[in-house]
């Protein structure tokens, strides 16, 4: 076995990796429950190319066969059923988990100096993610199917100038129609998961080479003991691969009851005119996008101009991309800085709920209200927060890490 | 070998190499890009669709497929037409300025018959087909008896297919080009001009 691993390391640095990235990776010794999401995100992202690679094994790309080849797979195929749950509801614990991974970002300044690239591969993972969701989406050619992609394709129609030909092109035909149902299929099965676990690579690369941050938001390298390792650090392994499988166990748990109890989430992660095939005369009575959408859907509905309401909707995305530039406070953790930004922080994350509240319910004009009231407490967060960051009344930070 | 390398030289020739590869490349990514316009098959999928309108009733509305679309023919009473030019000042083109209609459309019905209605029942928001409310439609515009709501963003459009100020929806319903072949029958997506 030791020659073995002496005649690999020889050839490829096979202990060096790991000694760098995990068996003596120097974590912060105060991580708490927030720091269960990330690999708790890696774990979903295999049960999705998992479950997805099976899927595949069923599933035809037609306008004909789609939709009766998911029954197929539901039906006849042996344990078709709990694959294809797995894959939906892992669409939406990857979201649950993700949403829960970058509010952490948030709350303790992970996304500050020098952690801007890090935050950067974050949210092009993010965005790639909501990519594949939707096209995903596509693919079981149901009417919500069929629908939510005519709705988002016919986004960038408000584009000036090149937008009708620019959704013409997505489409490749005049209408959502094979076309664009095979290139989904292609860029849902091949292209996009490729991109993404790149993206992850490198989001890892980044992180391994800065350090993880911590809840007190300060850096660990600062006091490291005569061999150079972090006085406030503990090697990843067998730390919290330990704590990680607690916290791998508890999440299985949450997502097993979903998986076979409530694999629908009562509507919210397959909803139900998605049992109907796809009919391109009909829109359904009332059509939403899945849950993990909806903030962003009730911004593009509370501006009632089609090119303003597009430009609200990447403008909320756009904004999180600079937001390490946008917090200009030198202190990292809401534990140690303001009470401005503990309460800008808070309406942000209540204006994101409720925005994803109103984006599930049918239209009126209270609502309407509500939603342009959000969006501006969404968008109010990045501007408060350039403007307060600057001269942010703090408190003093400790030198060491501390358990709270 | 020369211990005074000419960089200049090697600067210029480098920047060349790249210079020409990366027109190779560029050129290269034509293919991808053009395959993902429509085929030449969806192209010649879009052809006229006749219409029978002998036996559609007053009030009522149908459906019919023209590049793969839903198109609809409806045959408007009087009371709808006469409700047309009350509510001008709530609409955001009532003139049909913008060019959504073939030429002979622009007129107050926006059809060639007043009766006759035809539309391309495609929302211009997003793309979503607005469902039609030759009774309720009051709910969403206060005074106005009948016209198309769009469950989606909620637009709203009259029965002449124009839309309402404050909806996200910017213009008009299309109106597919058409002609009648007879009282009874029109053809879509063909008209004398294009003939």
């Amino acid at each position: 076995m030791k020659s073995l691993i002496r005649w690999l390391d020889d050839r490829i640095p096979m202990t060096a990796t790991y000694k760098r990235h995990v068996g003596q990776y120097p974590a912060p010794k105060n991580f708490n429950i927030w720091y269960l999401f990330g690999s708790l995100a890696l774990l979903v992202l295999f049960n999705q190319l998992f479950t997805g690679v099976w899927l595949t094994m069923s599933y035809v790309p037609t306008t004909e066969g789609a939709f009766a080849s998911i029954e197929y797979l539901m039906r006849d195929v042996e344990y078709g059923w709990l694959l294809r749950y797995m894959h939906s509801t892992g669409a939406t614990a990857f979201f649950a988990v993700i949403y829960l991974h970058m509010f952490r970002g948030l709350l303790y300044g992970s996304y500050q100096k020098p952690r801007e690239l890090l935050w950067i591969f974050g949210m092009l993972i993010f965005l790639v993610m909501m990519a594949e969701a939707f096209m995903g989406y596509l693919l079981p050619w149901g009417q919500m199917s069929y629908w939510g992609a005519q709705v988002i394709i016919s986004l960038f129609g408000a584009i000036p100038v090149i937008g009708d030909d620019l959704t013409l092109w997505i489409r490749g035909d005049y209408v959502v129609s094979g076309a664009t149902l095979n290139r989904f299929f292609a860029l849902h099965v091949i292209a996009l998961p490729l991109i993404m676990v790149v993206l992850i690579f490198l989001h890892l690369i980044a992180l391994h080479e800065v350090g993880s941050n911590n809840p007190d938001g300060i850096e660990i390298k600062k006091y490291k003991d005569d061999d150079g390792w972090p006085l406030d650090g503990i090697p990843f392994h067998p730390y919290y691969t330990v704590k990680d499988v607690l916290g791998i166990a508890g999440f299985l748990m949450l997502f097993c009851f979903f998986v076979f109890f409530m694999p629908e989430g009562g509507g919210l992660m397959l909803e139900s005119p998605n049992f109907e095939a796809a009919n391109p005369l009909k829109t359904p009575e009332h059509i939403t996008p899945v849950w993990y959408f909806t903030p962003f859907y009730a911004m593009l509905r509370a501006v009632p101009d089609k090119l303003g309401g597009i430009v609200v909707m990447g403008l909320s995305i756009a904004l999180l991309f600079i937001l390490p530039w946008l917090d200009r406070c030198k202190v990292k953790s809401v534990r140690y800085r303001s009470g401005y930004h503990k309460f800008n922080l808070m309406q942000f994350s209540v204006s994101f709920i409720a925005l994803g509240v109103i984006g599930l319910l049918p239209e009126n004009t209270l609502l309407k209200w509500c939603a342009r009231v959000f969006t501006c407490g969404y968008f109010g967060f990045f501007i408060a927060l350039w403007w307060y960051s600057k001269r942010e009344p703090t408190k003093p930070v400790p030198e060491r890490v501390t358990f709270k | 070998m020369s211990s005074s390398a000419d960089f200049g030289r090697r600067r210029i020739l480098a920047i060349t190499t790249i210079a020409v590869g990366g027109a190779g490349i560029a050129a290269a990514t034509v293919p991808f890009i053009k395959s993902w316009n429509p085929s030449a098959k969806a192209k010649a999928a879009s052809v006229p669709v006749e219409v029978n309108i002998s036996k559609l009733e007053e009030g009522q509305l149908i459906k019919v497929m023209w590049r793969g679309r839903p198109v609809w023919v409806v045959r408007r009473p009087r009371a709808m037409l006469d409700a047309l030019p009350l509510h001008d000042d709530l609409l955001r083109d009532p003139l049909s300025l913008e060019p959504q209609q073939p030429k002979y459309a622009q007129n107050p019905w926006r059809s060639i018959k007043p009766e006759i209605f035809v539309a391309v029942g495609i929302c211009t928001h997003l793309g979503c087909s607005p469902t039609y409310q030759p009774d309720n439609f009051a709910d969403h515009v206060e005074g106005i008896a009948s016209g198309f709501f769009c469950p989606c963003h909620g637009s709203g459009f009259d029965m002449a297919g124009r839309v309402f100020q404050g909806v996200p929806a910017p213009l008009n319903l299309v109106v597919p080009p058409h002609q009648y072949l007879d009282d009874g029958r029109i053809v879509i997506g063909t008209h004398q001009e294009t003939r």
